[in-house]
């Protein structure tokens, strides 16, 4: 069972509030019994990152940093070891600034605040959208969403579907029409009705076809000729179980959209998403939620602490032997 | 740093290229940069790991060959090494032709690419003459029967579902519409689930069980990372499953997942999936998954396709054109159309050594047509066949009759200057009988600057 489910999903905050036992009992693994760094230590701490799609340069520079830092040093207990290789690896994360607030009840800097929801295909991005909207609903704020996927098979019903479910409207004018223009009635709408946020989904795209990434690029242009800021957010949608390949698609995507943060999806599941170490590091973008499951409520607030355990803890490296 | 494994291996290999023989030493050095670079292409840590000690074995073995350099010894011994893991020959569909209908089914994670797929394999059975009809046995996500109904239409295939949650009900109703309406093949698409979700597993086992499918079919995002092969073995342990589907293929992940689930579980890989429409589907080539894992391109697809899609004739034209050096922005545009109607030219110039490097990034898939349509018949006669006398104010011209910008009409510019060169530089090699490598091709336009 992946880490986060063990959570018994409770939500967000107090939900990853964890105790220094159970954090002791995650990462015996790294130090089990050991007060200093040894390459018995160092080689099965690269094993696990490895192994947690952190990848091979953001592992190695993981180790080389912890390696510098231990020399010579015994620590005074596991716990004390194992604190001091999470904050390495923590400092690798970038936090949320504060112009763009994670919490949802955090008031927003605009009216209506615009979020567009990009990704390659099949990421996880309709359902993002839908728990965000659940979301801020909940948290008292007007929501519309913006059916800007015009591309794929029955995407507008299945967007429709789970607008529903979270009791918010939803603005689409059906299969092949202009994404662009979709998001232009969705802003203009939510001008006039005071609506407090736009959610866009948009059709999935590898970012390798700059034609697709194009057309993400057209859409925010579009939407800035109703409101200049717009959008205000940009997140990417990255299914956690993707490898090396979410690096290049955070670096194209940023060079077309301005891409303000992360949602990591799928993280219910084995995998550890470690790829975001490295996305945080060069791109310097913040994970701001992670998906958990395919319910509109599997939606947590990003936490460093609890996703640096998960991504130490032993049980992966088990299952494999 | 790299970008794949050849540019890793390049190097790893320039580093060995002064010495004369394979020793402990800088075969040590090799290996451990084919690991790290095998890692970087998303090959499971553990397969590396093997797979290294393979090939240190296997290189050690042969150090007393010496009319070649270690490096080029290892560059084979890595590609053999891969292409064997892959599997020796693509493998078929394996449909009993007497049993009717047969049964495929198809399981993975979610959003791997599951629905697309069976409406891609019944696309293509259809178009063998087959009679398939499509069964919506996904019952959970939001319009995946919709989804799979309109994907059904798009390709005129018969989609069943029922209204309520209940899978079984749904693959046997299936089953049932299959023998009354005279279907041969019948394709079950199921929920994506985790290997870890103990009563989507048990449903997916419940399904398999019933139906007996002649073919399931396991379907995996070529970009998933180290976790791909626990889960392919998982799926495979409970489901024992008849085969792979690769998707994804179109996108620029090395694909090392491939590779791992091949050691792991030693189950063919049936099919590549290349793209979001119904057409965008290959059969499986191993030894060019391999290739394409090590970054070495893949030339022998790419003929392939040409042959069955480009018309011979114009190409020969295109190619006499070419040689005498009087290809124009007309038979530019001609040869813009041919390939658009060769699928994803991405793809294709994804599978071509060298090309990858060569064309610009705003590749040729991504060019909208209409502007370019536009650009070139705003254009003089003189100006078409002689597209070097196109100055600033011509394109100012041009930008302005077409309703598009200078800067578009200047990109078209460049990337037919730049096609024209490549085209030369892979005709020369092609006419000389050399390899069409990236070295080669890189050697021939330095030469020919
Ligand atoms: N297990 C799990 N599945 C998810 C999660 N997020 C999305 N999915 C599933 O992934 C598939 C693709 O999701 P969708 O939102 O349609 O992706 P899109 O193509 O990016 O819009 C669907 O089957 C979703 O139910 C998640 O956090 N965990
Ligand atoms: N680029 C690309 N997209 C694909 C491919 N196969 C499927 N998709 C897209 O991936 C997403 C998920 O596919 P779907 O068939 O719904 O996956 P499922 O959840 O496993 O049934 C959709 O947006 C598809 O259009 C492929 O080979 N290439
Ligand atoms: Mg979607
Ligand atoms: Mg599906």
């Amino acid at each position: 069972m992946g880490f986060f489910d063990k959570l018994g999903l409770s939500r967000l905050k107090e939900g990853l509030s964890k105790t220094r036992d159970t954090l002791k009992e995650k990462l015996a693994f790294v130090s089990k019994g050991k007060t200093e760094v040894d390459d018995e230590f160092l080689e099965e701490l690269e094993n696990i990152l490895v192994a947690a799609d952190v990848g091979v340069e953001t592992t190695l520079d993981i180790v080389d940093a912890i390696t510098e830092r231990s020399k010579g040093k015994t620590y005074r207990s596991e716990e004390e070891l194992n604190e001091m290789v999470m904050e390495e690896i923590r400092k690798l994360l970038v936090e949320s600034s504060h112009d763009h607030p994670v919490d949802f009840d955090a008031p927003l800097s605009a009216k209506p605040y615009v979020i567009m929801i990009v990704g390659v295909n099949g990421a996880g991005k309709t359902t993002s959208v839908a728990k965000l909207a659940h979301n801020y609903d909940k948290a008292g704020k007007k929501v519309v969403i913006a059916a800007a996927d015009t591309f794929r098979a029955a995407a507008y019903e299945q967007l429709k579907i789970w607008a529903d479910r979270a009791g918010v409207p939803i603005i689409g004018q059906g299969q092949g029409a202009d994404p662009a223009s979709v998001v232009f009635d969705s802003v203009s709408s939510a001008v006039s009705k005071g609506t407090d946020v736009v959610l866009v989904d948009t059709a999935g795209r590898l970012h390798n076809k700059s034609h697709l990434m194009e057309e993400l690029a057209k859409i925010m242009r579009v939407a800035k000729k109703k409101i200049p800021e717009a959008p205000h957010e940009v997140l990417l949608v990255l299914d956690g179980t993707t490898g090396q390949n979410a690096v290049q698609q955070a670096r194209e995507f940023t060079k077309f959209v301005n891409v303000t943060g992360l949602v990591v999806t799928k993280l219910d599941g084995t995998s550890k998403g470690g790829i975001v170490l490295s996305i945080s590091r060069e791109l310097n973008l913040p994970v701001k939620y992670i998906g958990v499951g395919e319910k509109i409520d599997d939606l947590q607030l990003f936490d460093r602490s609890s996703f640096v355990e998960a991504l130490l803890e032993k049980e992966n490296g088990k299952a494999e032997e | 740093m790299f970008d794949n494994l050849s540019d890793k291996l390049e190097l790893t290999f320039k580093k060995l290229a002064g010495q004369a023989t394979i020793n402990e030493v800088n075969i040590g050095i090799a290996m451990r940069d084919i690991k790290r670079a095998l890692l970087s292409a998303d090959v499971n840590y553990k397969v590396a790991k093997k797979l290294v000690e393979d090939i240190r074995e296997k290189s050690l073995g042969e150090s007393v060959i010496k009319s070649v350099s270690p490096a080029q010894m290892i560059v084979k011994i890595v590609n053999d090494e891969l292409t064997e893991i892959m599997g020796g020959e693509n493998q078929p569909l394996n449909l009993p032709p007497k049993k009717i209908p047969a049964i495929v089914m198809v399981a993975g994670l979610q959003g791997s690419g599951k629905t697309t797929f069976c409406a891609k394999l019944a696309k293509r059975l259809k178009k063998n003459g087959k009679n398939p009809i499509l069964v919506a046995a996904d019952v959970y996500r939001p319009a995946a029967i919709e989804q799979l109904r309109t994907l059904g239409e798009q390709i005129d295939v018969p989609v069943f579902s029922v209204e309520e949650p209940d899978a079984m009900k749904a693959a046997l109703g299936g089953l049932e519409a299959a023998k009354s309406g005279a279907k041969d093949v019948v394709i079950v698409d199921t929920a994506g689930r985790l290997q870890i979700d103990e009563v989507m597993m048990a449903e997916a086992e419940a399904l398999k069980n019933r139906l007996s499918p002649d073919e399931l079919l396991f379907v995996v995002d070529s970009m998933m990372g180290q976790e791909a092969v626990n889960t392919a073995k998982a799926f495979n342990d409970r489901l024992d499953f008849d085969g792979v589907v690769l998707t994804k293929l179109d996108g620029d992940a090395r694909g090392g997942a491939a590779l791992s689930i091949r050691q792991v579980v030693e189950k063919p890989i049936k099919f590549m999936s290349v793209g979001e429409k119904v057409d965008d589907l290959d059969v499986f080539y191993p030894d060019r998954m391999a290739q394409r894992i090590l970054g070495m391109g893949d030339i022998v697809s790419f003929v392939e396709k040409a042959q069955e899609t480009l018309d011979l004739e114009k190409t020969m034209q295109m190619q006499s054109k070419l040689m005498k050096n009087e290809f124009d922005l007309d038979d530019f545009f001609d040869q813009l159309q041919q390939l658009k109607k060769m699928g994803s030219i991405q793809g294709l110039i994804e599978m071509v050594p060298g090309l990858n490097k060569m064309v610009p990034k705003q590749d040729l898939e991504n060019i909208d047509f209409k502007p370019i349509e536009a650009m070139i018949s705003s254009m003089t006669k003189l100006e078409r066949k002689q597209p070097e006398i196109i100055n600033g104010s011509r394109r100012q011209r041009i930008a302005h009759g077409s309703g598009t910008r200078v800067q578009e009409v200047n990109m078209l510019l460049k990337q037919f200057s730049e096609m024209k060169k490549m085209m030369r530089s892979v005709n020369r090699l092609a006419k000389s009988g050399r390899k069409i490598t990236t070295e080669n091709l890189a050697l021939d336009k330095f030469l020919k600057r």
